[in-house]
């Protein structure tokens, strides 16, 4: 299916994929550490494992970044 | 309407020649009210930059004094000013820089029995803390009292900054929802920051500021903007207001709570 992740189309072998591996499979090493942005909705960390990204979607992964001082 | 004196057309000359800008523009950066969350490594170049620009009157929050390990990023202070705290290190520099202001030192730690009353009196509030404790209650406390602010993060090389409009454009918790669990993310001086990193998203917090003051442009409403200076790659990720959302939606914030304050994981760190 294509993909558009964090601006960029992506070709991805998997017909269904739920966000928790697209995280995965993306070298997001702890889901905790972003956000996510599905189309235009944002998810909840406890969505991960049942929402499934099919083709056409577009994902952004938001980092947290508490730096300031 | 303002009479400038002549030393003052002189000094705002560069702004008052911009089109969007102009005398009038120039008038209501002069009247406006800032408040500095942070004089750290974002209100830094934030505070000079505003200084400069002649916001009437700003005000500075930190409850910290100057380190010699903030030196690398915190372009306010200065050697001779370790020990100091910071909030009078950044006043001396702004008024050196524009005798005229008013600047208004608030020498403490912010929280939420004590947030309102701090950016009660100001137009617009740039968040330029450390820790998603505070930047949380920045956000909660700006919803609540409807007063618009600038958004700030930075981790490393990396920045992320957008604009919120209170229950108009999407909230910092539409984005994020709740604070990371702690030890999880990186927040402070364990996971280092270039300092000119700082210095970037500082500029662009100030920007924004004087375009809400003087009405030019369009602010970083409903989009979040980050930057990689190792690519310098910078992307604007379009976002929408959560109509659940639990601070700015219908059954939103409608008191203060503090958040649970994340402990650098790095024993020995300075906590700034």
């Amino acid at each position: 299916m294509k993909l558009t992740i964090n601006g960029e189309p992506k070709e991805i072998a998997n017909p269904t994929l739920t966000v928790t591996e697209l995280l995965k499979q993306e070298g997001v090493s702890m889901p905790d550490m972003v956000t996510v942005q599905l189309n235009d909705e944002f998810l909840r960390p406890h969505q991960y494992p049942d929402v499934t990204v099919s083709d056409g979607d577009t994902i952004n992964f938001l980092y947290f970044m508490g730096g300031g001082q | 309407m303002r009479d400038f004196t002549d030393s003052e057309l002189e000094r705002y000359s560069r702004h008052i020649i911009l089109e969007d800008v102009g005398i009038e523009g120039q008038e209501k950066i002069c009247d406006a009210k800032v408040l500095v969350i942070g004089a750290g490594g974002l209100g830094s170049p934030v505070a000079l930059y505003l200084a400069a620009a002649g916001v009437g009157t700003i005000g500075i929050a930190d409850g910290d004094v100057v380190d010699l390990s903030n030196l690398q990023r915190q372009v306010i202070h200065t050697t001779a000013d370790v020990g100091t705290p910071k909030v009078e290190s950044a006043k001396n520099k702004m008024l050196a820089i524009n005798p005229a202001l008013t600047v208004n030192t608030h020498h403490k730690m912010l929280f939420a029995d004590n947030i309102l009353g701090v950016i009660q009196p100001y137009d617009f509030v740039i968040d330029g803390t450390d820790n998603f404790a505070t930047k949380f209650l920045v956000n909660d406390a700006c919803v609540l009292a409807g007063k618009p602010f600038s958004h700030g993060g930075i981790l490393r090389f990396a920045g992320q900054t957008m604009s919120v409009k209170p229950r108009q454009s999407a909230c910092y918790a539409c984005v994020f929802g709740q604070p990371p669990p702690p030890g999880l993310v990186p927040t402070c001086s364990s996971a280092g920051i270039l300092g000119a990193v700082a210095g970037m998203l500082g500029a662009i917090q100030a920007a924004e500021a004087l375009k809400f003051i003087t009405g030019s442009g369009a602010p970083l409403y409903d989009q979040l903007l980050s930057f990689d200076a190792k690519t310098m790659n910078f992307r604007k990720v379009p976002l929408k207001r959560n109509p659940n959302c639990r601070v700015c939606g219908a059954d939103g914030v409608k008191a203060l709570r503090d958040y649970e304050q994340v402990v650098c994981e790095v024993k020995n760190a300075k906590n700034s």
